[in-house]
């Protein structure tokens, strides 16, 4: 049974922005989108072990700061080289001011 | 890293292993602290700065084109090849640069457009030559595992001035695209370029052959040398400006280091060059940030130069900062130049690098 985690306030995270999150010795990527809704990857690029949370979020894009590989972190999605492998997403809720992802 | 140890610039070789169990590959590098709010500023992405150079550098190339074709056959046909030359052979590996970072441009497309026809220009193979550029920024001249080491130790001095003849790359980058256009890729190519995007590798390649192939054949057709002088060649005759200024970038610095200030070079430069150029001359802040676009790289540089050594006021200066590394080198090429931190800089850090620091020059 995958748990709901408590990953921050709504107001950690500004809009077109991302935030690390680490918890269980893993690391997330909080997402706020410009239509200010909430997603979660796994925090480091699938090329390289770079935290996204350094990167650029550009409407559903988040940008890795290290090689400037692109994903949509609303799918997962990898958007061509350098990187080529999808990152893992997870589910988000907002309960009471609190996003929520579910880690399995 | 005690005596001299013969470096081995082969990516699947002696020093790669090495580099890979001392920890030296994929490593944490040193960062300036910068505030994400600032950063996240400097890193926001515009086509307009882009576009606006786009559009001069293709007026500037056409119209140079356009008045070496008129006055062929005169004198009067130098200073215009003088000037597409630089524009094609150098100002393109700025622009192949920036757009396969994906900087320079908000919008993909046109970075991709730009990206490839830069590459053309280059004579490289846009595949390879992103893959082999992303590890330049993981591995920064590391040995045995940097793809784009300019001048390796002890350093060829011969060889380093043809480059500025564009001689040695031609002879490289034109067969290496034949051999991959046949579907063959080297060992070092292997190690850089994953498996999932070797085809692409050989499709553009050809792509680019047949683009020669072409070229000739209109310059048989037209029974004039104009298509091969603009198209191709450029590659050697225009290529010194590239040279001038990308050989600062590392060269006579450490390697094995994890700190970009120890192995990369800031050097302030003229408006032309810097055009050409696209500001790389702030080298240490791209390889730091290199998600921050080259149009916002003095800004940044403003506000990190207090943590970087003082960056070279001129190429001039810089080369003669060089030359006496180089010579040293020759007979001992562990030796290299430590640059001085400014006293509002964090120190250089023993556990962030392994190099010999007896060797260093100060």
């Amino acid at each position: 049974m995958a748990d709901w985690v408590e990953a921050c306030a709504v107001d950690d995270v500004e809009e077109e922005d991302v935030i690390r999150f680490d918890h269980g010795g893993r690391t997330f990527a909080i997402y706020r989108s410009p239509d200010d809704e909430f997603f979660a990857t796994d925090g480091f690029c699938t090329h390289e072990k770079a935290h996204l949370a350094d990167g650029l979020v550009m409407d559903d894009i988040i940008e890795c700061p290290k090689h400037n590989g692109r994903f949509n972190y609303k799918t997962g999605q990898a958007k061509g080289a350098p990187v080529c492998v999808n990152l893992a997403t997870y589910p988000v809720k907002v309960e009471a001011g609190k996003v929520m992802i579910q880690i399995a | 890293m005690a005596g001299t140890v013969k470096r081995d610039y082969s990516l699947v070789g002696e020093s790669t292993r090495i580099a890979i169990e001392t920890g030296l590959a994929s490593a944490e590098w040193y960062h300036t602290d910068v505030p994400r709010k600032a950063i996240k500023e400097l890193m926001q992405r515009s086509d307009g700065p882009a576009i606006r150079d786009t559009i001069i550098w293709m007026v500037a190339i056409l119209g140079s084109a356009a008045g070496a074709i008129y006055f062929w056959g005169t004198w009067w046909c130098l200073p215009f090849f003088f000037v597409y030359g630089v524009l094609y052979g150098s100002s393109s590996d700025s622009r192949w640069h920036e757009c396969g970072h994906g900087t320079a441009f908000r919008t993909r497309w046109m970075s991709d457009v730009v990206y490839q026809i830069a590459s053309f220009m280059l004579m490289r193979n846009p595949v390879t030559w992103r893959w082999s550029h992303a590890r330049h920024h993981t591995d920064t001249i590391i040995v045995g595992r940097d793809a784009e080491i300019a001048v390796m130790r002890p350093p060829d001095l011969l060889r380093a001035a043809l480059a500025f003849t564009g001689i040695l790359d031609f002879r490289y980058s034109l067969p290496a695209l034949v051999r991959q256009a046949f579907g063959k890729l080297t060992p070092d190519e292997k190690s850089y370029v994953p498996e999932m995007e070797q085809h692409k590798a050989v499709i553009a390649a050809r792509w680019h052959i047949a683009i020669y192939i072409a070229t000739v054949a209109l310059a048989v057709f037209m029974r004039s040398w104009i298509p091969v002088v603009l198209i191709g060649v450029p590659r050697l005759y225009g290529t010194w400006h590239m040279v001038l200024t990308g050989l600062l970038q590392h060269i006579g610095l450490a390697d094995n280091v994890v700190d970009h200030r120890l192995n990369t070079r800031t050097v302030y430069m003229n408006p032309i060059s810097r055009f050409i150029y696209w500001n790389m001359n702030y080298h240490v802040e791209h390889h730091m940030f290199p998600m921050v676009p080259y149009h916002a790289l003095p800004k940044l540089h403003e506000l990190i130069k207090h943590d970087l050594p003082e960056p070279n006021p001129s190429m001039w200066h810089a080369y003669r900062e060089v030359w006496p590394v180089l010579f040293r080198q020759l007979k001992y090429e562990d030796y290299f130049l430590k640059r001085e931190l400014p006293l509002t800089a964090r120190p250089y850090r023993g556990e962030f690098h392994e190099v010999n620091m007896s060797a260093a020059a100060e």
